[in-house]
């Protein structure tokens, strides 16, 4: 006989878990565009060797599973900086420098996406080339790759599951740990399914509204 | 006001433009035409910097485009130019299109650039379309737009890349007649163009491009009135384009 009542048992637990991984996909989403932004912009102004040392960093965050990211962040940091930093301070770091380096592949793409003459069209009007690429380039090429943000935070979201390797409760770990204590995994993991579903229903609805309104 | 001295330039070992030699005078409209694949869409991009050139000199108002006596930013605020692809800004309106050069490159208040932006609208006819979106618009309108976009930065010069051939026939009409009104105000033009129509009714000049070369660079009257003294490369264009 399913016994749903354990959720409501344990509402403010695994509401302080859903707390966790929303914040941590929020930071992870901030965080990571800025650093991907970033990473664009030492590609766009310094030539081969800027674009190298991107690549680099790519190609490292792309080989290494965001598990062992969050895993050495804990554990390499404090031997660098000589104190413990704790679990919470490493899990945002590790986010925010494992997805700046997928939203500046995203990013890469929607400026590939954008005509070559419309850069052309913005230098003759006299706009210099950081000029052309804030007001004519990057707005475009943001409008783009909307869509595909919003599923790069998605597969955040459900990866903030991860941060129990520096035993921090997210909301999957929080039901995990409800679930087993109680031996009610079936119950547990159905409504486990349904937040995420309503999540992810909820940021589609609220991107497509921001389509509307960027991506003229 | 733009003087070409022994232009070259090349693409890797292909070479684009062979000594190209020529003036455009302050008020005179010169039509470059020529196949395709002459250069000619590439000589008109030398003028304001958006391709580099290897060998000899263009002077724009007397300072050369490749010295450093001139940033290319500032060179380019007096030279305007139109592009066979419109290349209107697609995130923004037609207003803001208009504006936007205005305000970061001239540094303009909102106020001023939104009044030069309606009456340019005004002059190519289509205030109606201020809060439209380019992707709203017929090809003709968007060329319109993007050459009010072009003026108002107040150029002393307008380069036209094939201002017209992307555009259904019966909208070539319409930029024409805006090409040609601005001509009749005395403004200094350089048009690369297929429209022999136009050339002849407007033009002061025509330079005839083959290869990379000037072959012909004659008054328009003569141009077109003596064809039979033209040399074989330009009547066998000009029969390609002229026969029906």
């Amino acid at each position: 006989m399913p016994d749903y009542s354990l959720i409501l048992r344990n509402a403010s637990f695994l509401f302080d878990g859903l707390l966790l991984s929303l914040t941590l996909t929020l930071v992870g989403v901030i965080g990571g565009l800025a650093v991907g932004t970033a990473l664009t912009l030492v590609r766009q102004f310094t030539g081969v060797i800027g674009n190298r040392v991107v690549d680099a960093y790519v190609f490292v965050f792309r080989a290494i599973p965001l598990l062992l990211v969050i895993f050495w962040f804990y554990f390499m940091v404090p031997l660098i900086l000589g104190r413990p930093v704790g679990a919470w301070t490493s899990a945002i770091v590790a986010f925010t420098l494992f997805e700046g380096a997928y939203y500046s592949e995203i990013l890469r793409a929607g400026l590939k996406s954008v005509r070559a003459g419309q850069l052309n069209a913005a230098l003759a009007s006299g706009m210099s080339r950081a000029q052309a690429l804030r007001y004519v380039i990057f707005p475009q090429a943001f409008a783009a790759v909307i869509p595909i943000f919003l599923t790069q935070a998605i597969i955040l979201f459900q990866d903030t599951s991860l941060v129990f390797v520096v035993s921090l409760h997210d909301f999957l770990t929080a039901t995990t740990i409800i679930a087993n204590r109680d031996g009610r995994l079936i119950e547990a993991y159905a409504f486990a399914c349904l937040v995420y579903y309503l999540i992810c229903l909820a940021a589609t609805a609220g991107v497509e509204k921001l389509k509307r309104t960027f991506a003229r | 006001m733009i003087e070409f001295k022994r232009v070259n330039k090349y693409y890797g070992a292909h070479h684009v433009l062979r000594d190209v030699t020529m003036t455009v005078s302050r008020g005179e409209v010169v039509v470059v035409c020529g196949p395709s694949g002459s250069g000619k869409s590439t000589l008109i991009k030398c003028v304001n910097a958006l391709e580099p050139y290897q060998g000899g000199h263009i002077l724009v108002d007397g300072i050369d485009v490749a010295s450093k006596a001139r940033s290319a930013t500032h060179l380019r605020r007096r030279v305007g130019m139109v592009f066979q692809n419109f290349e209107l800004y697609p995130h923004l309106s037609v207003i803001d299109n208009i504006c936007l050069a205005q305000r970061v490159v001239l540094k303009r208040q909102a106020e001023e650039a939104r009044e030069r932006a309606w009456r340019l609208l005004d002059r190519v006819g289509l205030k109606d379309k201020a809060a439209a979106y380019p992707m709203n618009l017929s090809g003709g309108q968007q060329q319109r737009i993007a050459i009010a976009r072009a003026l108002a930065l107040d150029p002393e010069v307008m380069l036209f890349d094939e201002p017209t051939s992307a555009l259904d026939p019966e909208m070539i009409n319409e930029v024409l007649d805006v090409m040609t009104s601005l001509a009749a105000d005395g403004m200094t033009m350089m048009v690369v163009t297929h429209e022999m129509g136009f050339a002849r009714r407007v033009a002061s000049r025509v330079v005839f491009m083959d290869m990379g070369e000037v072959v012909e660079d004659c008054s328009t009257d003569e141009f077109f009135s003596h064809p039979q003294s033209r040399s074989d490369r330009a009547q066998l264009f000009l029969n390609k384009i002229l026969s029906h």
